[in-house]
């Protein structure tokens, strides 16, 4: 019992070991037992928190927040082209390289976008591209029901990017533009 | 053959097919209830997608486990390793042959063209196999159940496995004695080990969770131990061997023990309402016991249906509730505190029942009044471990 008393105050120890003095007396198991049954038979009757997803999506608790990044929306302007002015801002920044841009000119001298593709798969959704566009033209969506059956899907081309409908993300909180 | 013969035979297969498939419906509502109550017990819904309430969604997992690709890991003691759910599932099954389920029907005379006429003289007794032997039947196939878990955990070739069979084994091994300990004071009240007339003592005196509630508590704790279930699931442990004895069983193989822990627990619930709660009994009534009739064959299979629905429950509580025991504190609960307390309450209950046989004085308000001591005594001394502690004290630890 000496011996073993030394183990448990931990002085002759190489490694620290802080051992908890647990009441071995004066606890009641019984008494404990009942009281967590009770817990868990009263949790039974209380409301419920699951969400049941693909009928609802959002509970007054709960909504996916408006600074969500998630897969990419390409804005339009009045005539239905996109707002990119290839300017080449976004592949250069973009952390996974996902982002392949071929720059066109018309007669006018506009620059727009030949191809303009983001590959979702390596897309790590960061949202550099929304913040580095000059023409706020990409734009990551508040969004996440992506699921394709090929994963060829999953590069965006400039038409599907176009045709996004889904809320665009702001990135930052508008009461808190600084993050303050 | 005699119309006797051909009237028995007809019964009985009516019995046993009744009883099987109502016994799987049942294991597959457990396993549902189980989901569905631990979902509850933790602010969720649980499965409730596949057909009304999540009911089905038994029927799909056993679809999936049937279309599932069996593994063989490459090392198994392959004929053991197919043996093994099968020894598990077949004594759960087994077991349930011996509890009576309701009122006896009446018996029945009729004729039918081409096959001839069939006669069961007399009440139908509602039991698949009214055995004499009755409690030491459930005792000795119950405990075959073990052999599963250990051959599984032996076949496996895996360290976990193996450790989650050796727990199984002297797990089974230690809480069969409480086990069988805390009925003998049942039997020494009804006089006979046959569960049907465990079933008529009850509805001639008091039922025996009156008389005995130290001896229901025990059995009920074994039972738990018995069939694996938390707080002393330590042969599966998720937490330290993965999960235990069938950690490399997949598909059906690993469905059958799904279903023999599951049937087990059915079993055990059915035990614990048959021999403490009056079995087939429907309280405060004199009516049930009268002649065999439909009604009361229904009446009385409700009312076991109920109590035994309500242990099952207990179990679905009990097993969200608790934590899981160290394996130590699960061998000293076992064999220092409820293996004494059984034995020592079979003395007290002799000598009561001695005592009243000897002076003439009624047995009932006697045991009554014994049973509330005893269950305050067992209370105050294992509550805070005044007189006995089992779990929860560790050796060299000072208080």
């Amino acid at each position: 019992m000496e011996g073993d008393g030394r183990r448990h105050t931990g002085e002759a120890m190489p490694i620290a070991v802080k051992v908890v003095r647990r009441p071995a007396s004066g606890v009641s198991y019984l008494r404990a037992t009942l009281k967590g049954m009770a817990v868990t038979l009263g949790h039974v009757f209380r409301p419920k928190v699951t969400m049941e997803y693909p009928e609802q999506k959002s509970t007054d608790e709960w909504t996916l927040s408006p600074r969500w990044r998630g897969t990419h929306r390409m804005l339009t302007d009045e005539q239905g082209r996109a707002k990119c002015v290839a300017c080449g801002l976004c592949p250069q920044i973009c952390p996974a390289n996902c982002i392949k841009l071929v720059p066109g000119e018309d007669e006018e001298g506009h620059r727009y976008p030949l191809i303009y593709e983001i590959d979702e798969f390596r897309c790590i959704f960061c949202g550099y591209c929304q913040e580095v566009c000059p023409e706020e033209a990409i734009h990551v969506g508040v969004h996440y029901e992506n699921a394709e059956y090929q994963r060829s899907r999953f590069v965006y081309d400039l038409e599907r990017l176009c045709a996004q409908t889904h809320e665009v993300s702001t990135l930052w909180d508008p009461s808190d533009p600084k993050g303050e | 053959m005699t119309p006797e013969l051909k009237g028995f035979l007809v019964a009985a297969t009516v019995k046993v097919v009744a009883v099987f498939s109502v016994w799987m419906v049942g294991v597959m509502l457990a396993t549902w209830l189980e989901r569905r109550g631990s979902a509850f017990m933790q602010d969720r819904l649980g499965p409730n997608r596949v057909g009304p309430a999540g009911l089905l969604q038994p029927v799909a997992d056993g679809l999936k486990n049937f279309l599932k690709e069996e593994t063989w890991p490459k090392w198994v003691d392959r004929p053991l390793f197919l043996l093994a759910p099968l020894m598990s599932f077949i004594p759960s099954l087994i077991t349930f042959a011996v509890i009576p389920l309701a009122a006896p029907l009446p018996g029945f005379d009729f004729t039918l063209p081409v096959v001839g006429r069939f006669t069961y003289h007399g009440p139908i007794p509602m039991v698949v196999a009214d055995l004499p032997i009755g409690f030491l039947f459930v005792l000795a196939i119950s405990s075959l159940g073990v052999y599963g878990i250990v051959l599984a955990g032996w076949s496996s070739a895996s360290k976990y496995a193996m450790l989650g069979g050796i727990r199984s084994s002297s797990q089974m091994i230690s809480y069969e004695v409480a086990l069988g300990l805390s009925v003998i004071t049942v039997f020494l009240l009804s006089g006979n080990v046959t569960l049907t007339e465990v079933v008529a003592a009850q509805q001639r005196t008091v039922w025996f969770v009156l008389a005995l509630t130290v001896a229901f508590v025990l059995f009920l704790i074994a039972a738990f131990a018995e069939t694996n279930r938390l707080p002393f699931d330590l042969p599966e442990a998720e937490a330290e061997l993965v999960t235990g004895y069938h950690t490399e069983y997949s598909a059906m193989k690993f469905s059958m023990f799904f279903i023999a822990e599951y049937a087990a627990m059915i079993t055990m619930s059915c035990l614990i309402a048959t021999l403490f709660f009056g079995g087939w009994d429907i309280p405060f009534t004199e009516w049930d016991e009268g002649p065999p009739s439909i009604a009361r064959f229904a009446a009385t299979l409700l009312a076991f249906g109920a109590k035994a629905t309500f242990f099952l429950l207990c179990y679905i509580w009990i097993r969200w509730t608790l934590p899981r025991f160290r394996f130590d504190q699960l061998m000293e609960l076992g064999w220092k505190v409820m293996l004494p307390v059984a034995l020592g309450y079979i003395v007290v209950i002799a000598f009561v029942v001695w005592g009243a046989d000897r002076t003439g004085a009624p047995e009932v308000p006697v045991l009554i009044g014994v049973n509330v001591v005893a269950t305050a005594g067992l209370l105050w001394g294992l509550d805070r471990g005044r007189l006995l502690a089992g779990a929860g004290r560790r050796a060299g630890v000072v208080a």
